[in-house]
């Protein structure tokens, strides 16, 4: 075809004013995108971070951990031994509720289970994926604390998920392991009080402990 | 896979060039790489051509972009995920922490005879089956059928519940039926009952069946194992006056000659014989000393592979072999009427030379004379008492006659009612029986099997047996020690212990599993009870060696008249599938055959002069007939296989079972008959014109001819010690990429060619380890079989009588890996500790890594092999290993040295804060091997056993000249030949 003085325009002389809106338009877009994107899956609506989790028994750590004093052992026993910390036995709730609360409504599904043997299923509420093997035994026997991951559970009247537990979150301890230490023996305390000399505290536990902060975000630390 | 016959492959009329290809070049893999046919290309030139010729190529910019764009936006869904339950116990049982494995010991049953195991569970779940070290027929080894176990107890086809007349019925019904026989029973003193029992060696068994007869004493008991032999004892009877079982210690023999006898492959004390042979095998320095072996075989075996003289010679020839090596030996006969095997003399002189350090073994399935020889030679080199012992028979109990016994006085009228315990001889009877006819003459026929197999459908009634890792038993090895059998787990389906049901026979309905076998071993008191069931043995329980005098007159062997154009059968139990008994498991159907790489399916092996005769070519269809039986079958041409004689292996051809139906196969039952149950003449090959599939692993990821297998005669080792370094192309010393370094571990591998006997345990013990998932005869006719650990058979020499060389290739774990340089993701990397690690949620599947290694371990998840989905998995993902991430398609695996266990180890050392121990990190093939072929550990410690098996002279890298550094290095093979006999091939050194 010819391009002829007879041919009419296409596009109006207004058309270049509004492509050019479209294109940055677009791009504003996909940064605005980009950056809500990023920011939506690191809040708490995707991490599920501060949502405290419905349970059909509405167990409080505000009262057991907070005003009771129960050690997180006593029922998480699994915890220094074991990949994972491990949930008590309907057996264990009874030790104390078969003296105390014997009747109160709340405990009615802890005391079917025992007397039918079916067990208590709870809300999973700490999870990373299947592809991730975490394990609790190693982190307590380096001297990291229970609420470095799982934060002030005694403040939890339901348990709620205190961090993302998302790769992000794991590898900035796994790069820089030392501001989360503590001396072992005081790992399974709440509101812990750093003494003074933390910080040369944990640079001798780095040592002590011959943590390797280098090979520490080796892929197969994690994943298997 | 070569073989796929459709595509004409090796041709019978090339092998004269074939003999002359062979001697030029070695080693070589099959006849179709020497032959150099369009099959074997197509596998050397695409890694998976398979793919290659099915891929659109026409695929254009717009098609690509198009795929693009819906893969990036189903990418985001990937991310989604349910809330999970977390469900604790009610009653936390003792010991059981959630999150750490307990290990149970326990005894598996082979053939009968019991192999020391121990199991570890998982919060009550069973998952591997490990080797008890303190078991004698174990020693911690385990071999690929053991390793099976496991997935058979999870195996979703397992009979869920007794059928009467095939309708589902309850336990109480089939109480009450029998509460009614029993009766009856008792009034007339048993009469017309009989039992069909398999052979066993459990003292509960033999007890119960005596109470039963003390009960009926007109009941009549009789056993049906179409795998026993009954040489030994017949031959024993003879010499002794009573069956006896011979005891062997090839680690005391200097000098063995097999006659036959697969003992490294084939018996209840296979695995402690292999541990005790391959240590007389491991030379380390020049004043080392070596076993020498000869074998006289009449199909290949890993026993003649691992020999250092081998003849290959038809089934019926080994009685007069063994006859002339008996006269050669006491020197003053005349042999010549006597069939020569050429080395008689140099053979003799050696076992002189070793005296009472020399042994002799008959083969199992070989006639009494054989055995009667093998025992005469043995007592007059001194050997009894010394690398020969014979026991008491382990599984003695008396019984009333075979299984053509049984079905005999059912025709008769004398026996109306039959209970079959355990065995299925609807499908494993000798043809010549006629078992259906017989049984469906009887009144009652009762089933006790995992299965509803064959028998099955045909009985009254059908009662589901409890699994051995579900059952409380006992069960002897075969030197007599006995082991309590344990359950890990409840029955899954409802199952009864074979001790219920004898317990039920005798009108005790309500026995408890554990209640049956306690009273067996009532002189334990209950700390020597707990200690027995922790131990996995009862000690001082194995057999005393019984004194005995062998007559030096042992007969003349049956004259064999010599066989024109005539084929002789030799039928062999799949090494895997035994009779049939595991045909249902994809585990053992997948596993590589040792030596003709058939997985999915048996074929008729025939030697290649054999097929050149007949005009056979791989995978063609041939009707083999005999005694007016026959079947059709797949022909694979065997180098090694003696002329004119055919292998067939029993255990396929099964149509129960959906994993069964899938192989293809022939049921070789059907030619076998009763009075010949091991080898028989007069049989009838006739071609036919079509082909069948038959699918060997055996071209996959070929290696094109290099410096592979590197092995020496142990004189030419003990003359240069470096031998791997001759002939081979220097290693560059210099490379692009930094240096890593390693500040604590740095692991590495070392596996002994001459103490690997090819048996494949470790393949079997990877998989299950592994979650490593099982792909079908379909996509392993591909080539796309997952297993991450292969063992690569080389034959060099001869194409009638080759050298066979076995190496198994894991992951190298390369220094400076190919693999990790070209992945676009990162998702193979290299870690602080020298491991090449694969990062499966990384991976994207573009397969750059496998194409770039050259020793092709890498594994690609073509299909969605395994349902990894929890909900719609079946039972049978409660197998898979906790520790070990399912793999789903578009991924790419690999050895991984075991990292879950390097994992574990190292946080529990961690935790007590030391050091993690030398040899604390077993990785599953090397825990599993017999043979202790495989080394792992640290190579940054010093004096570490990998760091001393790497400072070998004989240490050698896969590939060294590529300079990608292997971790996974080899020690050549050394072979110890007799220098007196010429003309066999590879006497000097030589490498591939």
């Amino acid at each position: 075809m010819q391009i002829g003085a007879g041919m009419p325009q296409v596009f109006s002389s207004n058309a270049n004013g509004i492509a050019r809106f479209i294109l940055w338009g677009l791009c504003f877009f996909a940064i605005f995108a980009a950056i809500g994107g990023t920011a939506l899956l690191r809040s708490g609506f995707i991490t599920g971070v501060g949502r405290p989790v419905a349970q059909a028994v509405p167990f409080s750590h505000k009262h057991h951990v907070g005003d009771i004093g129960l050690d997180c052992r006593y029922c998480h026993n699994g915890v220094e031994t074991s990949a994972s910390a491990g949930l008590p036995a309907t057996e264990v709730c009874m030790t104390c509720h078969s003296q105390i609360f014997t009747n109160a409504d709340m405990l009615a599904p802890v005391r079917a289970s025992l007397a039918s043997g079916r067990p208590l299923q709870w809300q999973r509420v700490n999870s990373v994926p299947d592809f991730v093997y975490f394990n609790h035994s190693i982190h307590i026997a380096k001297g990291v604390a229970c609420e470095t991951c799982h934060g002030d559970v005694d403040d939890m009247p339901l348990m709620q998920r205190a961090h993302s537990l998302s790769m992000e979150w794991c590898l900035g301890c796994h790069r820089d392991p030392g501001p989360n230490l503590r001396p072992p023996r005081d790992v399974f305390l709440l509101h812990w009080n750093p003494p003074q000399d933390i910080e040369q505290v944990r640079r001798s536990l780095i040592s002590i402990l011959d943590i390797h902060p280098e090979t520490m975000t080796d892929c197969y630390v994690c994943h298997r | 896979m070569s073989a796929i016959a459709d595509i004409k492959s090796v041709s019978a009329s090339d092998l004269a060039a074939l003999r002359r290809a062979a001697t030029g070049r070695e080693p070589w893999r099959s006849l179709d790489e020497l032959a150099d046919t369009a099959e074997f290309r197509r596998f050397g030139e695409a890694e998976f051509p398979a793919i290659a010729e099915r891929l659109p190529f026409s695929l254009d910019r717009r098609t690509l972009l198009k795929l693009m764009g819906a893969s990036l936006s189903l990418a985001g869904l990937t991310a989604c995920s349910e809330a999970e339950r977390i469900v604790p116990y009610v009653r936390q049982p003792e010991n059981i922490i959630p999150g750490k494995p307990l290990y149970y010991a326990t005894a598996l049953s082979s053939d009968g005879y019991g192999i020391g195991a121990v199991v570890e569970s998982h919060e009550g779940r069973p998952t591997k089956v490990e080797g008890n070290p303190d078991h004698p027929a174990s020693r911690g080894a385990t071999d690929a059928i053991m390793q099976a176990a496991v997935l058979s107890l999870f195996d979703p086809e397992r009979s869920r519940a007794p059928l009467r007349q095939g309708e589902p019925a309850s336990y109480g019904d089939f109480l009450k039926d029998m509460a009614k026989l029993a009766g009856g029973l008792a009034a007339s003193g048993g009469q017309g009952l009989a039992l069909l029992i398999e052979a066993t060696t459990s003292p509960t068994t033999k007890a119960q069946i005596g109470s039963l007869k003390q009960r009926y004493p007109k009941l009549r008991v009789f056993r049906h194992d179409p795998l026993a032999a009954s040489a030994n004892e017949q031959a024993t009877a003879k010499l002794f006056g009573r069956p006896l079982t011979p005891i062997y210690h090839f680690d005391r023999a200097d000098v063995i000659v097999s006659l036959d006898a697969d003992f490294l492959g084939e018996g209840p004390g296979r695995l402690a014989y292999a541990r005790d042979f391959a240590q007389r095998r491991r030379v380390r320095k020049s004043t080392d000393t070596m076993n020498r072996l000869y074998v006289v075989e009449s199909t290949p075996t890993i026993t003649g592979a691992a020999a250092d003289h081998r003849r290959a010679v038809r089934p019926g020839l080994v009685e007069g072999i063994a006859a002339a090596i008996k006269a050669a030996l006491e020197g003053g006969h005349d042999a010549a009427s006597l069939p020569s095997l050429g080395m008689e003399y140099a053979l003799v002189d050696d076992l002189r030379e070793a005296g009472r350090n020399a042994l002799v073994v008959p083969g199992a399935h070989q006639t009494p004379f054989v055995h009667a020889v093998a025992f005469a030679m043995n007592a007059r080199l001194g050997a009894v008492g010394n690398t020969l012992d014979f026991i008491e028979p382990p599984h003695a109990m008396p019984i009333d006659g075979d299984l053509a016994a049984l079905c005999q006085a059912i025709t008769s009228g004398s026996v109306d009612s039959a209970i079959v315990l355990g065995s299925n001889p609807l499908y494993t009877a000798p043809s010549d029986v006629d078992v259906r006819n017989a049984f469906s003459k009887l009144k009652l026929l009762v089933h006790w099997g995992l299965y509803r197999d064959e028998t099955a459908f045909l009985a009254q009634w059908h009662i589901p047996a409890a699994h051995e890792l579900e059952s409380w038993s006992d069960i002897r090895a075969y030197d007599g020690t006995a082991s309590i059998v344990q359950p890990l787990i409840l029955p899954l389906f409802g199952g009864k212990s074979l001790h219920q049901l004898l317990a039920a026979l005798g009108g005790e309905f309500d026995a408890d599993m554990q209640a049956l076998v306690r009273p067996t071993w009532a002189d334990m008191d209950e700390p020597a009870w707990r200690k027995a069931l922790r131990d996995g043995v009862v000690p001082n329980s194995a057999s005393a060696p019984v004194v005995v005098s062998i007559p030096a007159d042992v007969g003349d062997p049956a004259p064999h008249a010599p066989v024109t154009n005539r084929l002789e059968v030799r039928f062999e139990a799949d090494p895997w599938l035994r009779d049939g008994r595991n045909a249902n498991s994809p585990w053992l159907q997948e596993l590589p055959r040792p030596l003709s790489k058939l997985v999915w399916g048996n074929a008729a092996l025939i030697s290649p002069a054999t097929a050149q005769r007949l005009g056979l070519e791989n995978g063609q269809m041939a009707n083999l007939a005999r005694g007016g039986k026959d079947l059709d079958a797949p022909v694979w041409i065997m180098p090694g296989q003696p002329d004119d004689t055919v292998t067939l292996s029993l255990g396929f051809g099964r149509k129960i079972g959906s994993v069964a139906a899938l192989s293809g196969g022939y049921d070789a039952f059907v030619l076998r008959t009763a009075d010949a149950p091991w080898f028989a003449d007069g049989l009838v090959l006739t071609a036919r014109d079509g082909s069948a599939r038959v699918v060997t692993t055996q071209h996959h990821q070929a290696m094109e001819g290099r410096a592979i297998v590197r092995h020496a005669t142990l004189d030419a080792f003990r003359q240069d010690p470096h031998f791997v370094r001759d002939g081979a192309p220097p290693a560059p010393t210099e490379s692009l990429y930094p240096d890593w370094t390693y500040d604590q571990e740095a692991w590495g591998m070392s596996i002994d060619l001459s103490a690997c006997i090819g048996c494949v345990a470790c393949v079997s013990a990877c998989q299950a380890e592994n979650n490593i998932a099982t792909v079908g005869p379909d996509e392993a006719a591909l080539g796309h079989e997952m297993h991450w650990l292969r063992i690569d058979r080389y034959y060099a020499g001869a194409v009638d009588d080759p050298d066979t060389f076995f190496q198994p290739v894991p992951c190298m774990h390369c220094e400076k890996a190919p693999c990790e340089a070209v992945c676009p993701v990162n998702a193979t990397i290299h870690t602080h500790d020298g491991l090449n690690a694969q990062v499966y949620n990384r991976c994207i599947g573009t397969r750059y890594c496998s194409q770039n290694c050259p020793y092709k371990v890498r594994r690609f998840n073509f299909l969605k092999y395994q349902e990894f989905d929890k909900d719609s998995a079946g039972p049978q993902q409660a197998v898979h290993n906790p520790d070990v991430t399912v793999r789903s398609r578009g991924v790419m695996e690999k050895c991984t040295y075991c990292v879950q266990r390097v994992a574990e180890k190292r946080i529990r050392a961690q935790i007590e804060n030391r050091e993690i121990a030398d040899g604390e990190v077993v990785t599953a093939c090397q825990q599993a091997c017999p043979t202790q072929a495989i080394t792992f550990g640290d190579l940054n410690r010093k004096g570490s056993q990998v760091s001393r098996e790497k400072a070998a002279p004989h240490d050698y890298a896969l590939l060294e000249e590529l300079n990608t550094r292997p971790r996974t290095t080899y020690l050549g093979k050394i072979t110890n030949p007799n220098a007196g006999i010429a003309g066999k091939p590879g006497t000097e050194t030589g490498d591939g």
